[in-house]
């Protein structure tokens, strides 16, 4: 269809003048766009802005009926300090970084496993392997709380951190993903190995890994981000205050806190933060990373 | 095939001898390293995924409870009684209604960003960052800024429109608004994801097409839409399929936001599974609501592919 449209407009105009005009028409486009992308950019800031802004304020200024961006009584650091009195912040994202690392590593180990199994190596029941594999991605996690519940409170791991952790390394799409990955590595590398007696394992290790570290880190970035912000499974899973993470901690501050609008809004910051710097200092990795797993499904 | 294969090669390349004699055993063993490689994954897919799954059928045939009163067999009663629970319908409907309002913007809006960066402005990594940031954080911490920016009396929504004469909305307060209220904070805190995988495919789009264009005359916005928006269409269909997919296992925003309310009026079906078993304490019964839901997404992905299949074809 693109080419039909592209033709049409093809025989409509002369070539000669059009080369300068469009050039014009894009810069004039150009400046619109800048325009609309400004004022979208500026909306999606305004929650981060009025959060900030409520932080700093004192918890008067903060519930005063009449809302202001610059407060009466001045800026204070008051709420982040009686968060860090508190002392819960800093527990919960700890919390949430050995968690969320955990799975993330395992996650990739026994991922990139059996990706390569399935990429490379011809074994009976490889197809049957697959198509289960595939048709878990179908499986929305909200239908397995319950029954993952029951079976945690028979294992004794409620309330352990491998409740949080275990049931979270199982993600059938970054399989396929990195199995998609390994399948277009040329096989004439492993040739030379394979020649050389090396093992499956040294081929894997010593040539399938080193040159898979973009989809390996791609992976790692997805999985990572979807443990740290996860919230329904960990909510389930632990009740015990030393072991919430952040997603899960800042809902009972809700209702801790109650009504302290400046101390609400700084336990958010605090806990947008890492990621946030992150993203800071990685965009490009985590861009590319989203945009390369993101069309495999969560 | 690939021991085979390589098998093959290398008795061409060097002495014939270890080739064959790798040969008669090599299914045997690539059955052993196959299964090996898969054998970490398998553990915890079996344990915690196919277990859960087989588990939950078993459960919502029983009478199930927290408190242990009935562990019996009871056949397909819970079933039965779910589809005459009217409030099971009522979060199933919530769940459809949030889905359906929710998908239309968090694609269109997403295609828009996308649009506009790719006319090529200056500062790519500034609106990148601006539209992809909330994706990043944690749904208590979107709930924690919406609530407070929807508060009626002190939020800077509803004095932000006061300037401009709107009155008061009780954004969460208010059983036809609340839904939306929570679509909007959706819409901020994930159209960045969808927003990346548009410019991503819209990066992808070969750059002879638009200079074929611009040497015909072609401007920005007819470029827009006779080359961008139809080579977009596979993205779409898979933007589209995995937003619904998301938006149907809505549950963060509205627990921490309206916890359902006014009046269950946006309580959707995973918040009902949930209070079921853990607040009602009835596994049997949650479980059983859990497999309707899950019909429902099976129903849901069969139609999409059914519907991709056919446009690819």
């Amino acid at each position: 269809m693109a080419t039909q449209t592209l033709n049409r407009a093809t025989s409509g105009t002369g070539t000669s003048p059009a080369i300068r005009q469009p050039r014009k028409k894009m810069t004039a486009g150009r400046i619109a766009a800048v325009v609309v992308a400004a004022a979208i950019a500026a909306l999606w800031l305004v929650p981060f802005a009025w959060a900030t802004v409520t932080a700093f304020k004192t918890e008067t200024d903060a519930a005063a009926p009449k809302v202001s961006w610059i407060p009466p009584s001045g800026f204070t650091a008051d709420a982040f300090a009686k968060v860090f009195q508190d002392g819960n912040i800093p527990l919960w994202t700890w919390n949430s970084l050995y968690t969320s690392a955990a799975i993330t590593a395992v996650t990739l180990v026994i991922s990139s496993l059996v990706a390569y199994a399935l990429s490379r190596i011809d074994f009976k029941g490889k197809k049957v392997l697959m198509t289960v594999i595939i048709a878990s991605i179908i499986v929305p996690p909200p239908v397995l709380i319950i029954p993952l519940f029951y079976q945690m409170l028979a294992l004794h791991m409620i309330d352990t951190s491998w409740a949080i952790i275990l049931p979270q390394v199982i993600h059938p799409a970054m399989v396929f993903v990195l199995k998609k990955f390994f399948d277009q590595i040329p096989r004439e590398l492993e040739e030379a190995a394979v020649v050389d007696g090396a093992s499956r394992m040294r081929i894997f290790t010593q040539i399938i890994l080193p040159l898979s570290r973009p989809i390996l880190a791609a992976v790692a970035i997805f999985v990572f981000i979807g443990a740290w912000n996860n919230f329904l499974w960990p909510f389930i899973a632990t009740n015990d205050a030393s072991l919430l993470t952040l997603p899960v901690g800042l809902q009972t501050i809700k209702s801790a806190y109650g009504i302290q609008y400046a101390q609400n809004m700084a336990s958010a910051l605090l806990a947008a933060l890492p990621l946030i710097l992150v993203f800071l200092f990685f965009q490009r990795q985590i861009i590319k990373g989203v945009a390369t797993t993101g069309l495999a499904g969560t | 095939m690939s021991s085979s294969l390589t098998a093959r090669r290398s008795s061409g390349s060097q002495s014939s001898s270890p080739a064959t004699r790798r040969r008669p055993g090599s299914l045997t063993r690539s059955n052993i390293s196959g299964w090996g490689f898969a054998t970490p994954f398998l553990v915890f897919f079996l344990v915690f995924l196919v277990w859960p799954v087989l588990y939950g059928v078993y459960m919502s045939l029983t009478g199930k409870s927290l408190t242990g009163a009935n562990d019996s067999m009871i056949g397909f009663a819970n079933y039965a009684e779910a589809f005459a629970d009217a409030d099971m319908w009522r979060s199933l409907g919530n769940t459809l209604y949030f889905t359906v309002i929710s998908t239309v913007p968090l694609v269109l809006v997403a295609l828009a960003m996308a649009a506009l960066l790719n006319v090529g402005l200056p500062a790519q990594w500034l609106w990148r960052l601006s539209y992809f940031a909330p994706y990043l954080l944690a749904s208590t911490v979107v709930s924690l800024f919406f609530t407070w920016m929807y508060n009626p009396q002190l939020g800077l929504i509803n004095d932000s429109l006061s300037k401009i004469g709107i009155p008061k909305v009780a954004w969460l307060n208010d059983p036809n608004v609340a839904m939306w209220a929570i679509v909007i904070a959706t819409l901020w805190w994930t159209v960045g994801f969808n927003f990346l995988l548009y410019l991503a495919a819209m990066q992808n789009i070969p750059h002879q097409h638009y200079e074929a264009a611009s040497l015909d005359g072609a401007g920005a916005w007819r470029q827009l839409f006779s080359i961008t928006l139809p080579q977009l269409g596979p993205t779409t269909v898979m933007i589209v399929l995995l937003q619904v997919l998301a938006s149907l296992k809505i549950f963060d925003q509205v627990y921490q936001m309206t916890a359902g309310g006014p009046g269950g009026s946006t309580r959707p079906v995973v918040q009902y599974i949930f209070e079921t078993g853990f607040t009602g304490y009835r596994l049997g019964y949650s479980a059983a609501i859990s497999y309707i839901f899950f019909g429902l997404i099976v129903l849901v992905s069969v139609m999409q592919f059914v519907i991709t299949r056919r446009r690819s074809v």
